[in-house]
């Protein structure tokens, strides 16, 4: 080893792994709390907005006139993919640890679409307007990973 | 989860940000911490004003120059120029609070170092405190600024508070 008091015309520079964690909570309030107390319950919630219409994952206002809503609605666990990108080489903390779908899903009774994962197997097997169900895991604790994916469906499932 | 929070509505999700990355420490960081592993402290000097610089960025904050060629070896005691009393727990601490949170300026050096302060009552840490490094065993050392565990106090006079006031 060289004495580190003497100077040195280049030193291999060291590298190190590095990791931050943020610990974050996050308080959800009563109407997406509702939401993931039934995620919890293996069972998905919209709430429904002032023009009657089902917004799913919910929020505690209305986007549009900001009026407060409170009428949940219970929707399935199926619906429709509305559009997709497919996620060849999924990175660590992804949901899935070989190539997925990350997708947004219109839930059967709801308006609006969810964002999830579908396990589709092959970029050949999505397609816009393909129908798709929750994949639940057994050990649920209120949170969106509580559907591990979702995946193909068949037609009117 | 608690088997408490499974009984009543949801209210708190976790959602922890957790960013992985590889640190190159380069060349001037590199010096310092190999230094480190054979447990020197190495600063540099800037060739315009002179101040030693530990552990040196290899540059001068404040001339903007590359610090001098030569490398030099500081103590590993100093002055307690600043502290902060921790007493909020998070899980990314290795240090379980309450504890003092402490910047020194090692003698020899003109730049501060944030460490941790124990051996000592929090009552009695103040600004002037004389502390030293405190060194895991020899032969656990790398080059990581881990091979100082802490800072305690030294049984000597505090510093005159003029000794330290640039550094604050």
């Amino acid at each position: 080893m060289p004495d580190p008091t003497q100077p040195t015309e280049t030193t291999e520079a060291l590298v190190a792994p590095h990791s931050l964690r943020y610990t974050y909570k996050r308080s959800v309030g009563p109407i997406m709390g509702k939401f993931f107390t039934a995620l919890r319950e293996g069972r998905l919630v919209g709430v429904r907005r002032s023009d009657g219409s089902v917004m799913c994952p919910p929020k505690e206002y209305d986007p549009e006139t900001a009026a407060a809503l409170s009428e949940m609605v219970d929707l399935g666990d199926s619906g429709v993919v509305t559009t997709w990108a497919w996620v060849k080489t999924p990175r660590a903390k992804q949901p899935l640890d070989h190539a997925f779908a990350y997708a947004l899903i219109q839930l059967d009774g709801a308006d609006t679409p969810l964002l999830h994962a579908v396990d589709a197997g092959s970029e050949s097997h999505m397609s816009t307007g393909m129908r798709v169900k929750a994949r639940w895991k057994d050990e649920r604790v209120g949170h969106i990973t509580d559907i591990a994916c979702f995946e193909p469906a068949e037609e009117g499932a | 989860m608690s088997d408490e929070s499974a009984e009543g509505p949801v209210e708190i999700i976790q959602c922890p940000v957790e960013l992985d990355y590889t640190y190159t420490a380069g060349q001037a960081t590199t010096r310092f911490l190999r230094g480190v592993g054979e447990g020197k402290l190495l600063g540099q000097r800037c060739i315009v004003c002179g101040k030693i610089y530990v552990a040196s960025r290899g540059a001068c904050p404040i001339h903007g120059v590359p610090t001098g060629p030569e490398t030099v070896e500081v103590s590993d005691k100093g002055t307690l120029v600043s502290f902060s009393i921790v007493r909020i727990p998070s899980e990314n601490l290795s240090v379980d609070p309450p504890f003092a949170a402490i910047s020194v300026l090692l003698d020899g050096s003109d730049s501060t170092f944030m460490h941790v302060l124990s051996d000592c009552p929090l009552e009695e840490v103040r600004m002037g405190m004389r502390v030293e490094a405190v060194w895991i065993p020899k032969e656990e050392w790398t080059t990581s600024l881990k091979n100082i565990t802490h800072f305690r106090p030294l049984d000597e006079p505090d510093a005159p508070y003029d000794s330290y006031k640039e550094h604050l």
